[in-house]
């Protein structure tokens, strides 16, 4: 029996949705669609690093600007009313979608990484000292790494990692050494973009809780891909971005409980966040918007609404069942080539995405064999630079997965790297 | 097929696979180390001069990067003895791809010119010309 059959939804009419599969790529970039090579059909491989964007998603985008396109919050008149009521509907959209209590408890950023960042300087910045530690994982991306080791430099608190494990798991009984009393924030990637693993955040959060510490969960590789609960996560704060869940670039989110967002002090300030402004003083909008200062990203908004819903009418479980089905088939058919290395946690159990090296080809130049044969994957650190240090590797090649991918795909990156390394032994 | 496998000619592989001119000097003139941010790799340059300082007599190099940038800099480490600081200052991206004799894809220049790069900077520093503590050589075209 093929794969195939074991789609959990019509894949093939989901990728309908989706133009830019069907476009063809190769030859030369400045001249594209005039050369030969031209013919190539694409394998999109690099959903971790962006998904691609479905006709609904744009539809959306464009009826706001052909339709209704106008400032939130600002205007009496009807364009400015509709806009702001979409805009504001969002986040409850959002809200839903991740188990939060309400709109209240989603700012909407420019993706995860200012998300962290927030955090970071509107907690971080106040709340950490001296005597103080953050606790992190060693697979973390570099927008909490190096966010967190920044804001330690400046506020005296120790930044701690916890150690990953030879097969690519967090080390739970050192997280239970580091964690410590003195521990403020526990912030921990839940899918590893570079290793695929899915770290037990619950029992995280649990640890942190037992020392009164908080944690923030990097959801940027789980929301796309899984069903996500603030709640079961127990976690205060998680951030994610819809450009990597069928959204467009430009709009992501915080999750914060609502009781500790309001102790927060504003991280940016300005028009759209304020109530009352005097020369002297002023005073703060409620939730969400405190932390939303200026025009945010409208149209943006309003796409990442369209994309969970999107997302939604498939389900999530059956996108995660899919991911799961092609992460196993993609590592079980790329560790049976010779000399391939694969890093993080069996393909039974992990994310949607497979980094690896062909013993003697350069992932550089990996991906460049690859493109040719129209296939996009990543190559690279992934931002992940000290775990890549610690692997004692410079870079790996990474392919990552949707809900628009297929075995028929896998199978051309299987046969492609296998070429690749034809070419170099 | 596009560019990349092309640039995969059997004279680059087998500069990458058997690097020429590959380690360390007893006594450089001047050591240099490189590397690409956007991707990790790494070149270290060595170069000994003649005592007008005006011609390169040896040079050696090290490095971990992929088959474009460690050939590029295999390649340029033959081409570099004999030659004049001048003529090395003087080396553009044009005479580098010249030089590995393929087409380069647009997002491969960057590891193609590394090494040139890397002694090049090497060179001015060691003429005064650039502050050490503020060069990070890195290759942007
Ligand atoms: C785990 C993880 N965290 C954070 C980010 C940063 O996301 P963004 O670049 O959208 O801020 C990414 C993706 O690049 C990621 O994979």
């Amino acid at each position: 029996m093929g794969v195939q059959e074991q789609y959990p939804f019509d894949v093939e009419a989901a990728r309908a949705d989706f133009p830019i599969l069907d476009r063809k790529v190769g030859g030369d970039p400045e001249t594209p669609g005039e050369g030969p090579g031209d013919d190539t059909p694409l394998v999109y491989l690099d959903n971790a690093a962006t998904s691609h964007t479905p006709d609904p998603v744009v539809d959306a985008i464009a009826d706001y600007y052909r339709g209704y396109n106008a400032n939130v919050h600002r205007g009496i008149h009807q364009l400015s009313q509709e806009a702001s009521v979409a805009y504001e509907e969002a986040h409850d959209t959002v809200a839903d979608f991740v188990g939060a209590d309400g709109r209240e408890e989603i700012i909407f950023t420019k993706n995860t990484t200012e998300a962290m960042n927030l955090v970071a300087y509107a907690w971080g910045l106040e709340e950490l000292g001296p005597g103080d530690n953050v606790v992190l994982s060693e697979m973390e991306h570099h927008a909490s790494l190096v966010t967190w080791q920044q804001i330690g430099k400046r506020t005296g608190a120790d930044v701690r990692f916890v150690e990953v494990t030879d097969e690519g798991y967090l080390d739970m009984n050192h997280a239970a050494e580091l964690i410590d009393d003195d521990t403020e924030m526990v912030s921990v990637v839940h899918v590893s973009n570079a290793l695929g693993t899915i770290n037990p955040i619950a029992e995280l959060a649990d640890l942190a809780h037992d020392h009164d510490a908080l944690i923030f969960a990097d959801a940027a590789q789980s929301v796309p891909n899984r069903p996500v609960d603030v709640k079961a996560l127990d976690v205060d704060f998680l951030a994610f971005s819809g450009h990597k869940m069928c959204g467009p670039t430009g709009i992501g989110a915080l999750y914060g409980r609502e009781s500790l967002l309001d102790e927060m002090q504003p991280y940016l300030y300005g028009g759209d966040m304020i109530r009352r402004v005097s020369f002297e003083d002023s005073t703060w909008e409620d939730l969400p918007w405190k932390f939303e200062a200026g025009t945010p990203s409208i149209a943006q908004g309003i796409g990442f609404a369209a994309a969970i819903e999107y997302l939604e009418a498939i389900g999530m479980e059956r996108i995660e069942a899919h991911e799961d089905l092609l992460a196993a088939y993609a590592y079980d058919e790329l560790a049976a080539i010779d000399g391939v290395e694969i890093y993080g946690p069996p393909g039974d159990d992990r994310g949607g995405l497979v980094s690896f090296n062909v013993d003697g080809v350069h992932a550089h130049d990996l991906s460049s064999i690859l493109n040719d044969y129209g296939i996009a994957i990543r190559a690279g650190d992934h931002c992940t630079q000290p775990l890549h240090d610690e692997l004692g590797i410079s870079a790996s090649a990474r392919a990552s997965f949707y809900l628009y991918n297929t075995v028929e795909e896998i199978d051309a990156l299987v046969d492609a790297v296998g070429e690749a390394r034809d070419l170099f032994v | 097929m596009g560019l990349g496998s092309d640039m995969y000619r059997q004279q680059i592989l087998d500069h990458y696979k058997n690097p020429r001119n590959y380690g360390e000097l007893e006594d450089p003139d001047f050591t240099h180390v490189g590397e690409n941010p956007s991707c990790g790799d790494t070149i270290q340059m060595e170069v000994a001069l003649d005592d007008a300082e005006e011609t390169i007599e040896a040079v050696r190099f090290t490095g971990d990067g992929c088959a474009i940038s460690m050939a590029s800099a295999s390649m340029l480490s033959e081409r570099l003895h004999g030659m004049s600081v001048d003529e090395l200052d003087a080396l553009d991206t044009d005479d580098i791809t010249e030089m590995l004799g393929v087409d380069i894809s647009p997002m491969r220049v960057k590891c193609a010119v590394l090494g040139r790069q890397v002694a090049q900077d090497g060179a001015k520093i060691h003429r005064g010309e650039l502050d050490p503590d503020r060069t990070r050589t890195k290759t942007e075209e």
